[in-house]
């Protein structure tokens, strides 16, 4: 089941279109990354997801329901962009404020927001203002509150941009416990290393467009190059190598090609111990997001030139 | 149903409790509170010393002390003379309070976390709205039951139709903070401030112009003042009040800010009524439509 899907969003804000035509789909406990450069229309993606920003045209579905449905929305959690809120309240009065307009009250609701203040590592921090806050405790406060309802489906919208590595590493972190407890998360981020460790799937979002989606932790798709060292290679071993894949080369004492998946790895190792080959190192490289990043990103904009 | 519409309430109660908070950290409504307090007790010293005038000026001419219609018209126009003056205390607070609560969080942003949740934009400016208006109806009572009270106790005039007036001049404050929170919807802080003391400049004006020409009898000025009071009915409400508060007559021995020449008619109360309900309408509907 999808827990998000969207049909051809867009989104006009006057002249300007912020969100050109978005059609995806989010599975139930994926961890999605929503990924794209400065003013590429990531936020207005999230915002019609939420109903906060109606779409000029398209259709989009969250847990099933039209977006801005109430039911819905007790299952979702938010962490908007440059987070800001009623900074006169403490901490823990503004955990309680939110709980309640979930509906919460209680021992539960305090239980709740004790367990989410040591999560962020802001027990201390509870009973002062969030005035006295820095963007970091703002930020992970940000994210208890988004996280109060046990919600289905979490939006943050880049919860890393104001904190430090370690303020990071604890988001990155808590990213992967909610996962493992079946929460979806869409996560939009410019941050590419963030996006790498936690993320199963990411859409590269250009100017309102989506250009490219990659599988992240799925091993069959998405490996592109070989690396062997091998103990002697002669001319036939390299044309041997043909039926694993193409491109086979030396480059220096290395041999180097691409595949199109883990999946022929074991029988290659085995036809080249066949061929009495002494293999000293047999690496395969997934190209790194931000290799991807690069080229989608430049290969689009000689598009939109010549469009 | 009735579970759903006590969530309703809960909802718009914890909105309306959170506004509330702010409204007393942000210690908007303690410089309210101290400058009215400061307010009746400079009000309390002058009536104090002006009715010890008039007590020996009144010992002089008659011994008996009777109290004569003169010494009545003295304290009613101290009375409507303090009220004047809370009337403008509340329109400036009806309007500043609420002023930013809508359009601030909307550009800050902080409205989006209050929007996503399992609230209806409704009850947000609903719940709002009572906030605002539980703090001003209190605010109101007290100035002006501390106006109205002072003189009772230290004159023993009592103000006439104080129980039709006091309702009245309570519509104009709401009206006012309806129309402030309404103008959050769309503009930013300072054109919502800009709008609604416009809006009030209006009828302000309009009100005189419509004094005016009664007197002089010219039909075209009393027009211009329908037509502003149509648009804003602020200052029709504060007319009609101090006519209420006003013996027979003396209204219209000359004109003062408080005299009225020409009454405006009860249908403005209906019309302010319809107002408010109509400019709460349109806030809902605006801030339910609006992206954020
Ligand atoms: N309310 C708005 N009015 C006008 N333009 C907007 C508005 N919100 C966003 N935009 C424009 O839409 C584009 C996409 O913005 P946004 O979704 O915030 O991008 P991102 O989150 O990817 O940085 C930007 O060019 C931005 O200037
Ligand atoms: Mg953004």
């Amino acid at each position: 089941m999808f827990v998000i899907e969207t049909q051809h969003l867009q989104k006009q804000f006057g002249n300007k279109l912020a969100v050109a035509d978005l059609t995806l789909t989010v599975k139930e406990g994926e961890v999605f990354g929503f990924l794209g450069p400065n003013g590429a229309g990531k936020s207005t993606s999230i915002k019609m997801l939420l109903g906060l920003v109606k779409p000029s045209t398209g259709n989009c579905w969250v847990l099933g329901w039209p977006p801005g449905n109430v039911q819905a929305r007790c299952k979702i959690g938010f962490l908007p962009e440059h987070f800001r809120f009623h900074d006169w309240l403490t901490g823990r009065e503004f955990l309680h404020f939110h709980g309640r307009l979930y509906g919460m009250s209680g021992q539960a609701l305090k239980q709740r927001i004790e367990t989410l203040l040591a999560r962020v590592a802001l027990l201390e921090a509870g009973n002062r203002k969030l005035q006295q806050y820095s963007k970091g405790m703002l930020q992970r406060i940000g994210l208890a509150m988004a996280l109060l309802n046990h919600p289905h489906i979490v939006f943050l919208d880049e919860p890393t941009s104001g904190l430090d590595p370690l303020g990071r590493l604890l988001v990155r972190d808590i990213i992967t416990d909610i996962r493992s407890e079946g929460t979806t998360v869409f996560l939009n981020s410019h941050l590419l290393s963030e996006i790498e460790v936690t993320c199963n799937r990411v859409v590269f979002l250009k100017r309102g467009n989506v250009v490219r989606e990659v599988n992240l932790k799925d091993n069959e798709i998405h490996i592109d190059e070989l690396e062997l060292k091998l103990g002697q290679v002669d001319n036939s071993i390299l044309q041997g190598l043909a039926q694993f894949g193409s491109n086979a080369h030396r480059d220096g004492d290395l041999i180097r090609m691409n595949i199109q998946n883990e999946a022929c790895l074991p029988q290659l190792a085995r036809w080249l111990i066949g061929q009495g080959c002494e293999i000293y190192r047999l690496a395969a490289h997934h190209p790194s997001l931000e290799q991807l990043f690069v080229e989608t990103m430049t290969e689009e904009n000689q598009l939109t030139i010549d469009g | 149903m009735v579970n759903g519409s006590f969530a309703t309430l809960k909802m718009m109660f914890t909105i309306a409790h959170l506004t509330f908070h702010e409204a007393l950290r942000k210690r908007v409504l303690l410089a309210a509170i101290v400058l009215g307090a400061l307010f009746i007790i400079i009000f309390g010293v002058g009536i104090y010393f002006i009715n010890d005038a008039i007590i020996k000026q009144e010992l002089r001419l008659s011994p008996s002390a009777i109290r004569t219609q003169s010494n009545r018209l003295a304290y009613n126009f101290l009375a409507m003379a303090g009220l004047y003056t809370v009337n403008f205390l509340l329109v400036m607070m009806a309007t500043l309070l609420p002023v930013d609560t809508l359009s601030g969080e909307i550009s800050s942003g902080s409205i989006q976390s209050l929007v996503v949740k399992p609230v209806r934009r409704s009850q947000i400016v609903l719940g709002k709205w009572l906030g605002f208006a539980f703090i001003m109806l209190i605010y109101a009572t007290c100035m002006i039951g501390g106006i109205v009270g002072l003189v009772a106790i230290m004159t023993s005039y009592d103000l006439p139709n104080i129980h039709i007036a006091l309702p009245i001049m309570l519509l104009e404050t709401l009206l006012l903070l309806t129309l402030s929170i309404a103008g959050g919807t769309r503009f930013t802080t300072l054109t919502n401030g800009v709008f609604v003391f416009g809006m009030f400049g209006l009828a302000f004006i309009g009100g005189w112009v419509e004094q005016v020409g009664g007197l002089l009898g010219n039909q075209a000025a009393q027009n211009i003042g329908v037509i502003t009071s149509l648009i804003m009915p602020s200052e029709a409400l504060w007319r009609l009040a101090a006519h209420y508060m006003q013996p027979n007559g003396i209204g219209s021995l000359n004109i003062t800010p408080f005299s009225s020449t020409i009454v405006p008619s009860p249908n403005m109360l209906l019309w302010a009524i319809g107002y408010t309900l109509i400019t709460l309408l349109l806030a809902i509907r605006h801030f339910s439509q609006r992206d954020l």
